[in-house]
Order: C-alpha cells, then sequence, then structure tokens
C-alpha cells in the first residue's frame, strides 16, 4: 500500500511538473491548445491510474469508518420503537420523583402490547437493559403479559395493569431511561467508553464500573514497551545487515522475511507452544537445572509482549535497514578523520541520519499494535487484555455495536492525537519508508 | 420443422424435470467433533432422503452475526443452531422465525411431540431444542495432585488440590459456580446473583483463586490446557472432554457438581426465503433417529424416544443423566444481566 501512494505520487507530480514546463509563453494559440489538451490527457491517465486505489480505500476504509463513527452518536432504536410514549414523555419532569401521569402508562401500554405482537419488545428491553441491567426480563414478560389483553382496554386502564404487573414499573428509574434513551443523537456512549455517566440531574459523574479508561492506558503502555523493544532489536541487526556484505545481508534478510511471510496465526501459536507450561522454554531450563518449578509464562502481560514484538519486528527492520543502506559511510569515516570517538561519532553523526526510518517504523510497530486483537486474544490470558478485546466483546457477545463504535472512535481519536503529537516533535516529513 | 419438435420435446422434458429438482439451504452450526455428528446423523441423511443441498457452516454462536443479516437484510443463513442463552434474546428481538411446534413429528414410539420432548426444548417459541450439553469441570488424573478432586467446592480448593484452574473468559457458568461452592442453594443462585450483594460475593469467591486463574476464549482450548499441562482442572463444554476420552484416550475425569446445563436449539434466521425447506430440515433433524446420533459426542437428545436407539453404556456420561447434580442456566438471567456482569468481570480481570 505504501508502495502504491508513493506510485500514485510520482505520478502526480509528473503532471505537476509538466503543467509547469508548458505554461511557458511563446506558444502559438493552437499550441497552447495542444497542450492543454495533453495536460488534461496526462491528469487523466493519473487520475486513471490512481482510481482503482481511491475506490477501494472509499469502499474498505472510508465508509467503514464513518459508519462506525457515526453509529456512535446516531442512536434512533428506541425512538422508533415508542415514539408515542417518548412523545407523552416530552412533557414529564425525569429529575424529579414523580412517575410520569396515567395517561403516558396507558400510551406506553398500548404501544409495548403492538411491540410484543410485532415480536419487538426484545429489543426495547435490551436497550433499557443497558442502563439498567434487570429491565429486560421485565419489559418482556410484561410484553408477554400484555400481549393478550384488548387493545381498548389498555387505552384506558393499560397503565394501572402494567404498574401491577412488575414493581420495577413503579421506580421512576425505569421511565427516566425510557426518556433518556429515546434521544436520537447521544453523547451517551462516548460517556461510557470514558468511564462516565450522565446523572438524573443531567451532570457528567463517573460510573460504578471503572473499566475503559484503564484498558486504554494498558493498551498504550503495552503498545509503547512493544516500540521500544523492536526498536532495540531492530538497531543493532538493521545496522549490520546495512553494512554486511551483500550475499551475507541477503541471506540474513531472508530469515527476518520469512517470520512476515508466515501466517499471524502460525506464529502466535508457536508462541504458546514455546511459552506454555510444559513447553519448550521451560522444558529446556529445567533440564539445565537453571529452574526446578516452571516459570509462568504464558497467558501473561509479558507473553503478549514477547509474541508482538516478534510477530512486528519486520515492520522496524525494514525502515531501518533500507534508510541506513541509503546512509552514505563516508560521513562517519569523515567525523572519524576530523578527530571524533568511534562512539560519538556514530551517536551525534550517525543515528541523527536513522532518525526518518527509526520514526517509521516506531509509528508502524506503535499503530499496529495498539489496536491488535489475535495475539493478546491467544496468548495474553487476563492481563494481557487490551482494548480491542473489548470492542470484540461489545461485538459479538453484548452486542451494544453503539458502545464498540464508541470505542473503536476513541482508539481512533487517541491514534490521531498521538500522531500529531509525533509530528510536532518528529515531523511527519521526516519519515521514510524506503 | 422435425427438429423444432425434437427441440419442444426436450424443452418439455427439461421442464418436467425441474420441479423435482433439489434446492439448496444454508445450516449451521458450532463445528468440531459436533457438527461432525450433525452431519453425519441429521444433514447427510436428510440430504440423501430428500435429495436437497445442505451448506453446513461453522460459527462460534453469539447473534452478532444473526443480527448483521437480519439488519442489512441479506439473509445468508437459513438454519442456526443456537444456545438457549442466545435464543432468548434473538427471538424476542425479531431476529428469528416462529416455529410451528404442532408440526413437529410424533416420535418413533407414537407419543406426540409436545409430550415426547422435554418441556425446555419447546420452551421457546422460535426454535426446537436439539441437544442437551453441559458444562462442567475435568482434571486430569496424571498431573492432579491432592487426590480426586469430586465437588465444586474442590475446584476452588487450591490448597487441597495445587496448581492452576482453567476458566472461560466471562461471567457466564463461573459466577453460578462461584456462588455454590460460597455455600448457597443451587436454586438460589440466580436471585442472588441478580443483587449487587451476591455479585460482590462471587467475586469475592473468585478472588480467593485469582492467582491461579487461567483463561481461555474458545472451548477447544478446555481439553489442550489440559493435555499440555497449562492447568490441572479446566471447565468445559462435555462433548470436548468426552471425545479426548473416548478418541485420544486422555486420562481425564468429568466431575459432574454443580455442572451448568443448557440447550443447543434448532432455529431459522428472520427472512430467510427457504423457510419451508428450513423447516422440514429441522422436523426432520429433531425425530427421534437423528437425534439419538448426538450421543457420539456425549451430548444428550431432547425427547424421550430417542433413548431407545442410545448405547446403554454411554447413558450415564450424557448430561440427561445427571440433571440432579446441575443447574440449568438461566437464558432470562443472562439476558438482563450479561452485559452489565460482562463489564464488571472485565473489570475485576483487570484489578
Amino acid at each position: 500500500m505504501p508502495q502504491a501512494e508513493l506510485n500514485a505520487d510520482q505520478t502526480m507530480n509528473n503532471g505537476a511538473d509538466s503543467t509547469r514546463h508548458s505554461s511557458h509563453s511563446g506558444l502559438t494559440p493552437d499550441e497552447k491548445i495542444q497542450s492543454q489538451r495533453m495536460q488534461r490527457r496526462r491528469k487523466f491517465i493519473a487520475f486513471a491510474f490512481v482510481a482503482p486505489l481511491i475506490i477501494f480505500v472509499l469502499i474498505a476504509f472510508v465508509a467503514p469508518i464513518g459508519t462506525m463513527l457515526y453509529r456512535s452518536v446516531y442512536h434512533p432504536t428506541v425512538a422508533q420503537l415508542i415514539p408515542d410514549t417518548l412523545e407523552a414523555l416530552s412533557g414529564w419532569d425525569e429529575t424529579g420523583s414523580e412517575l410520569p401521569d396515567q395517561t403516558i402508562l396507558n400510551i406506553f401500554s398500548v404501544e409495548l402490547q403492538h411491540l410484543a405482537k410485532e415480536r419487538r419488545s426484545g429489543k426495547l428491553a435490551e436497550e433499557i437493559n443497558r442502563a439498567l441491567p434487570g429491565s429486560s426480563s421485565v419489559i418482556k414478560s410484561s410484553a408477554r403479559k400484555l400481549k393478550k389483553l384488548e387493545p381498548e382496554l389498555l387505552a384506558s386502564e393499560g397503565g394501572a395493569k402494567l404498574l401491577s404487573l412488575k414493581p420495577q414499573w413503579q421506580k421512576v428509574e425505569i421511565w427516566r431511561e425510557m426518556k433518556k434513551s429515546g434521544a436520537i443523537f447521544t453523547d451517551g456512549f462516548y460517556l461510557t467508553a470514558l468511564d462516565l455517566m450522565r446523572s438524573p440531574e443531567g451532570n457528567i459523574v463517573p460510573r460504578d464500573t471503572q473499566i475503559y479508561i484503564k484498558l486504554y492506558l494498558k493498551s498504550l503502555k503495552i503498545a509503547l514497551l512493544i516500540t521500544l523493544l523492536t526498536a532495540i532489536i531492530s538497531f543493532p541487526l538493521s545496522y549490520y545487515l546495512a553494512t554486511a556484505p551483500a550475499k551475507t545481508a541477503n541471506t540474513l534478510m531472508v530469515f527476518v522475511l520469512l517470520p512476515f511471510w508466515t501466517s499471524l496465526l502460525v506464529r502466535t501459536t508457536s508462541w504458546i507452544a514455546l511459552l506454555q507450561t510444559n513447553g519448550v522454554v521451560n522444558s529446556f531450563l529445567e533440564s539445565i537445572h537453571l529452574i526446578t518449578e516452571p516459570i509462568e509464562m504464558l497467558y501473561t502481560q509479558f507473553s503478549t509482549v514477547i509474541a508482538m514484538t516478534h510477530i512486528l519486528l519486520p515492520f522496524m527492520i525494514l525502515p531501518l535497514y533500507s534508510v541506513m543502506k541509503g546512509i552514505d559511510p563516508s560521513y562517519l569515516r569523515a567525523a572519524m578523520s576530523l578527530g571524533a570517538k568511534p562512539i560519538p561519532a556514530f551517536i551525534r553523526i550517525y543515528m541523527p541520519m536513522t532518525i526518518p526510518g527509526l520514526s517509521a517504523g516506531a509509528l508502524l510497530v506503535f499503530i499496529i499494535s495498539i489496536g491488535y486483537y489475535i495475539t493478546p486474544a491467544l496468548v495474553g490470558g487476563t492481563e494481557g487484555q487490551m482494548v480491542s478485546n473489548i470492542i470484540a466483546f461489545h461485538m459479538q457477545s453484548s452486542n451494544n455495536w453503539e458502545l464498540a463504535a464508541a470505542l473503536g472512535s476513541l482508539l481512533l481519536g487517541l491514534i490521531l492525537a498521538l500522531y500529531w503529537i509525533y509530528d510536532r516533535l518528529v515531523g511527519v516529513s521526516n519519515i521514510k519508508l524506503g | 420443422m422435425k427438429a423444432l419438435k425434437r427441440f419442444g420435446a426436450a424443452l418439455a422434458l427439461c421442464t418436467a424435470a425441474v420441479p423435482v429438482m433439489a434446492d439448496q439451504f444454508t445450516a449451521v452450526s458450532f463445528g468440531g467433533a459436533y457438527g461432525a455428528a450433525q452431519q453425519k446423523h441429521m444433514l447427510d441423511p436428510y440430504m440423501e432422503k430428500t435429495g436437497h443441498k445442505i451448506l453446513f457452516e461453522n460459527y462460534s454462536g453469539g447473534i452478532a452475526e444473526i443480527k448483521a443479516q437480519v439488519e442489512s437484510g441479506n439473509i445468508l443463513w437459513d438454519v442456526v443452531d443456537i444456545e438457549v442463552i442466545d435464543l432468548e434474546r434473538a427471538c424476542s428481538e425479531g431476529l428469528l422465525e416462529v416455529f410451528p411446534h404442532d408440526t413437529l413429528p410424533p416420535g418413533d414410539d407414537g407419543v406426540p411431540a409436545s409430550e415426547d420432548f422435554s418441556p425446555q426444548a419447546l420452551s421457546n417459541e422460535c426454535g426446537v431444542g436439539n441437544i442437551v450439553w453441559t458444562v462442567l469441570y475435568a482434571y486430569n488424573s496424571e498431573t492432579v495432585k491432592g487426590g480426586q478432586p469430586g465437588t465444586i467446592n474442590d475446584f476452588f480448593n487450591t490448597s487441597k488440590f495445587p496448581g492452576k484452574r482453567a476458566l472461560r473468559k466471562r461471567p457466564q457458568v463461573n459466577m453460578e459456580w462461584a456462588l455454590i461452592a460460597d455455600g448457597v442453594p443451587k436454586d438460589e443462585v440466580y436471585e442472588l446473583l441478580a443483587t449487587n450483594e451476591g455479585q460482590q460475593r462471587a467475586f469475592a469467591k473468585l478472588d480467593s483463586i485469582k492467582d491461579d486463574l487461567v483463561w481461555f476464549d474458545s472451548w477447544s482450548q478446555a481439553p489442550q490446557l489440559l493435555n499440555d499441562g497449562g492447568a490441572v482442572m479446566v471447565q468445559s463444554a462435555n462433548g470436548r472432554i468426552f471425545d479426548a476420552i473416548q478418541s485420544d484416550k486422555k486420562p481425564f475425569e468429568m466431575v459432574w457438581d454443580a455442572h451448568i446445563y443448557d440447550l443447543d436449539v434448532w432455529a431459522i434466521v428472520k427472512g430467510s426465503k427457504k423457510k419451508a425447506l428450513a423447516e422440514d430440515f429441522i422436523r426432520f433433524a429433531t425425530s427421534s433417529k437423528p437425534e439419538s446420533g448426538m450421543q457420539e459426542v456425549a451430548y444428550g437428545p431432547t425427547r424421550n424416544s430417542s433413548y431407545k436407539y442410545v448405547d446403554k453404556a454411554v447413558i450415564p456420561k450424557l448430561p440427561s443423566a445427571h440433571l440432579d447434580e446441575g443447574l440449568q442456566a438461566s437464558g432470562e438471567f443472562w439476558a438482563d444481566y450479561g452485559e452489565s456482569l460482562g463489564e464488571k468481570f472485565n473489570e475485576w480481570l483487570l484489578k
């Protein structure tokens, strides 16, 4: 993908260059028209080259992310399920301790019966249950019971009927949640994703369950650690590769690329085989009598970090290597011939020149690792959980896609923010991929 | 003219052949040994009998995929094998078709379906019970120290039975076990778990063995953990352990105390274009003979008339023979508290 972008850039640049050349004065009108035609043709060709990429990016990247961002704030489900009740509730004061009056309850009972007949009461139940655990069964069982009654009867005394079905209806909380979740656009999912909630009075207060901030911080920590480790490991290796004779370097390069071409799952599961209690590492350590009891390595943060470091290593080595390859060794020789000691010369002359590669690698590794899913899920146990795992939980088991979208959007925001800081510190123009 | 006639005749032959031509639909289940047993006893015989073709796919449970299909109107699956915990939710959200229970055939012994099936199998209007399966814990008799564990208390007793225990990383079953091991009678578990105190109590009990817990995400990891020494006791779907003992001759033992049993159900995705065919398949798959084939993976049939086909030696190893020791998973409770407890559980894990 970076390569493709690069090519596209070049084509565009060529186009721009030719524009500059042909706009010289001293052309006959005929020549002008012809050159303009040429330009248009070139532009069209350039566009035709990048069009597949643009279409692909739009379909595979922009559209899903856009939908995700939209889904995290747009939530019309409840508003579509009980429109009449919500309209009636708009006049009710949710900050007080009074129940909505009888006519509103009647309207709701009619709507609930309607939902039960269409078998959509479960949707409402799930929505309300999200804010008020335990409401799901209240709504569903009431809906089941209301289903059998006459609609006319409900219109006049459905409210009283409802209150007698379950004691929860007599509490103000459930009505409050109903009104609150009726809003079509909501910031509620973002608040939840930040461990916050709106109190009945409308203030933003911390939630009882504090989980998501911790997870974000942990993911950040793990991602930074992995970036650091890959940098430490890759730097000397890339340096050696860049300075070694071509034959050795090429052979070694195969060893770098070989794992890169191996399936991710294979690499992750082989770490399971290595690290497990009776695995290769433990039995080796035991056989040389270094330890007597196997060390617990799998299903820890340690295993997540080490497996991900290994998996992401090529992303660091490749940009570093290509940048180092382009550094003229005569700079270092010149520094030393001018009297610099080898180590200061290396640090002051050579290292700054590797920054473009190092920063490209660091950015790649960091961004890939912060949202990593499969490796933490397989080898992470509890300690190694990252934010992606909780997003998967909300997508697959709790079915709270809106919260998953909010969490995902925050993750995206976090990465963009870090990218911005990074741009401030290092400068994105300094990045070199090859 | 003659040629045209011949062509017409050929065309007539073709169209005449169309009505008996086979139709095709998609069924989805959990794969593994269980999926293989379904293929062998339910799908293959049905395809042979009717000539229809069934595409058999795997999924890992949950309702996310069904929801995505119904919401987008792009229905790819017709028949799904779904856990009762999810069924309740999927049905009340209108993601599944209502199944006409009165069209189910009577058992081979002539007992009408309504009496032949266990009541739980027909308790939901959207599906028909397919198997009784259960979550229990098993230990490796070669690696476990301190004797033979026999109760759920032993699972939580790390001083008598040292070593790692593996649990599936979710609140379901774990919360129930924690309370039962803490002395709560089985029939009060769900009532107590609905309260804050009950939840605190369950987490406190889990806390007591937290350092010895190993977590996994998919049932297939359970026998593997037990085998490679990752844990001395694991929570598992009974069929997985049964299969490891039966086919791989592993030294595993199952502990039936406080097992949490549940049903798997055949259901039809809302909006399926092959609804009639799907219903016909479910009627066949849940009839006495195909049902009895599920014993191969130690999952119990849901109708009485199937038992006469089940090997007598296997019956004690089926969950249906141990219902008294177990507790039925409450779909209603988990629909209510699945998400909030899921969050609290994750919070607890992070502590």
